[in-house]
Order: C-alpha cells, then structure tokens, then sequence
C-alpha cells in the first residue's frame, strides 16, 4: 500500500513538472488531468473515498472540461488542420498515456488487494461521517460556498454578455461560446452542491 | 511532503509563465496541494475537517475558475494574445 502511494505520488509529481513546462495549453491540460487522478488515488489511500470521488468528478470532470472548452475557443480557426496532425502524432499522447497506464495497474493492484482486508494505515472516514459534520458544526459554511457559487455564476454570465452589447453581431460565435462557459460554470457547481447533499 | 512539492511546482510555474492559461492551472495546481495538505492532516488525526476543509476549497476552486476563464475569454477579445503583460495599459 505505501509503494502504491509513493508510486502515484511520484506520478503526481512528474505529471505537474511536465504541466509546467508544455508550450502547447492541451499538452498541459493531459498532464494536469493525469496528475489529479494521481492525487486521487492518493485521497483514498489516505482514507477518504468520498474526496477522491469528488476529486474525480469535479476536478478532472468539471473543471478540465472548461479548460479545455476554454483553450479549444481561443485557437479556433488559426491553423486547426495542423493541430488535428499534430494531435494524432504518437509524441504528444504517449507521455501522458503511459503515467496513466501506471495509475490504471494501480488501480487493478487495489482492486484485488481489497479482498484481503490490508489498509493503508489510516483510518477511512466514510461520507457519512463527512455529511454529518458538514451539516451539523458546519452549515454556516455550506450557506457561505452556495452564496460564492451564486456569485461565481452570475459574474462568468456577466462577463460573457458584456460583449455581446457592445461589440455587436461579429462577435456573435464568441458570445455563444462564453455563454456556453456560463452554462457549464452551473454544471461544476451542480456537483458541489450535490456533494454536500450527499 | 508531496503537498509541499506540489505547491512549490505551481507557485514556480505561476512565477515563470506569462500565458493566462497556465497562470490559471497554476493556481488550480496550489489550490490542489492545499487540498491535499488539509486531507493528510484529517487522516493523520482521524478527523473530518481536513475533509470538509477541501471540499471548500473544492468549492472554491469551481467558482474562481470560471470568472477566471471568463476574464480570459474577454481579455482574448479585446487583445488578440493571451500574455499577461500586454494587460499593461492600466499602471498610472
């Protein structure tokens, strides 16, 4: 167990070091993805399943998906053909294919660990303990975040109209584009706010 | 440790680059390790609220990156780069 969590440790590690250093954005955003699924893995090592859930599904879901909307609306139309050559070129997805494929045999390894009963030390809190504790001494922040997720939607929304009333039809593609990153803002705070239903 | 060297990484990375873009996974990278520091100390004392801690920041995260990227979207707009210091015409 503690080789498994050193192994995708390093992997976290070596995954943000190349995301630091990529010129091309999409590059970047692969190794960001292989390196939050490696800090999953180690969220539930560590005993919270429940965080490496979310971890999963708002982080690397949610959150990567604006990026990469986000990075896909800025160069469109610049040199698109060659990008699509050059995506489907083995050199810019074997890097973060193999970390993945690390973190997959990982995950097999624990899989069929699991019925042997070994843990890794720590003691799992299971999302009921994290619900209980979220909704009793802590409801005066679950008020706070779902006022800054309010927030944060209606200022994305703002700023992607502002455009639209001064610039006029040109930059008609680009508004449909924001409003999209307005929409899909309410689809990564949905998963918060089910999460704290949870 | 990791959470240390995570940090260390995205605050280099935020120092170094000048492209919006990685300023952003750069900070979503520190906000990540912060995270992580929150969830290795519940575990290490056997609490929730290193737990509850990153689902906060988790909370967060979620709504600074989408005015984030809407800030970026705008200001891909009006210059037609995404460095950072061409948003330079604002100093007195």
């Amino acid at each position: 167990m503690l080789a498994i969590f050193y192994i995708s440790s390093a992997v976290a590690v070596l995954a943000t070091l190349m995301t630091i250093t990529r010129r091309n954005a999409i590059h970047a955003l692969l190794y960001l993805i292989v390196s939050l699924l490696a800090i999953a893995i180690d969220f539930y090592l560590m005993g919270a399943p429940f965080v490496a859930a979310l971890e999963l599904i708002i982080y690397a879901g949610a959150i990567m998906v604006l990026f990469v909307f986000v990075v896909m609306m800025l160069n469109i139309g610049e040199q698109a053909s060659e990008t699509e050559r050059e995506w489907l070129r083995p050199r810019s997805w074997v890097g973060p294919g193999l970390l993945a494929v690390v973190l997959l045999v990982e995950v097999a390894s624990l899989l069929s660990l699991r019925g042997t009963g070994e843990r890794t030390g720590a003691d799992v809190i299971a999302s009921k303990q994290v619900g209980i504790a979220l909704f009793g001494p802590y409801v005066i922040g679950v008020e706070l975040s779902s006022l800054l997720l309010t927030a944060g939607l209606v200022g994305a929304y703002h700023l992607g109209r502002k455009v639209a009333s001064k610039e006029g039809e040109i930059r008609d593609i680009d508004t449909a584009g924001s409003r999209a990153v307005a929409r899909d803002s309410t689809v990564s705070a949905g998963p918060g706010r089910t999460s704290h239903a949870a | 440790m990791l959470a240390t060297v995570l940090f260390l990484l995205g605050l280099a990375g935020l120092l170094t680059r000048r492209n919006l873009i990685f300023t952003l996974m750069c900070v979503e990278i520190m906000l990540n390790a912060s995270g992580l520091a929150f969830v290795a100390a519940g575990a290490r004392w056997g609490q929730v609220d290193g737990q509850i801690m990153f689902l906060f920041i988790l909370t967060m995260a979620a709504a600074e990156v989408s005015v984030g990227l809407a800030l970026v979207l705008q200001f891909h707009l009006k210059h037609p780069t995404l460095d950072a210091d061409a948003a330079s015409e604002m100093k007195g």
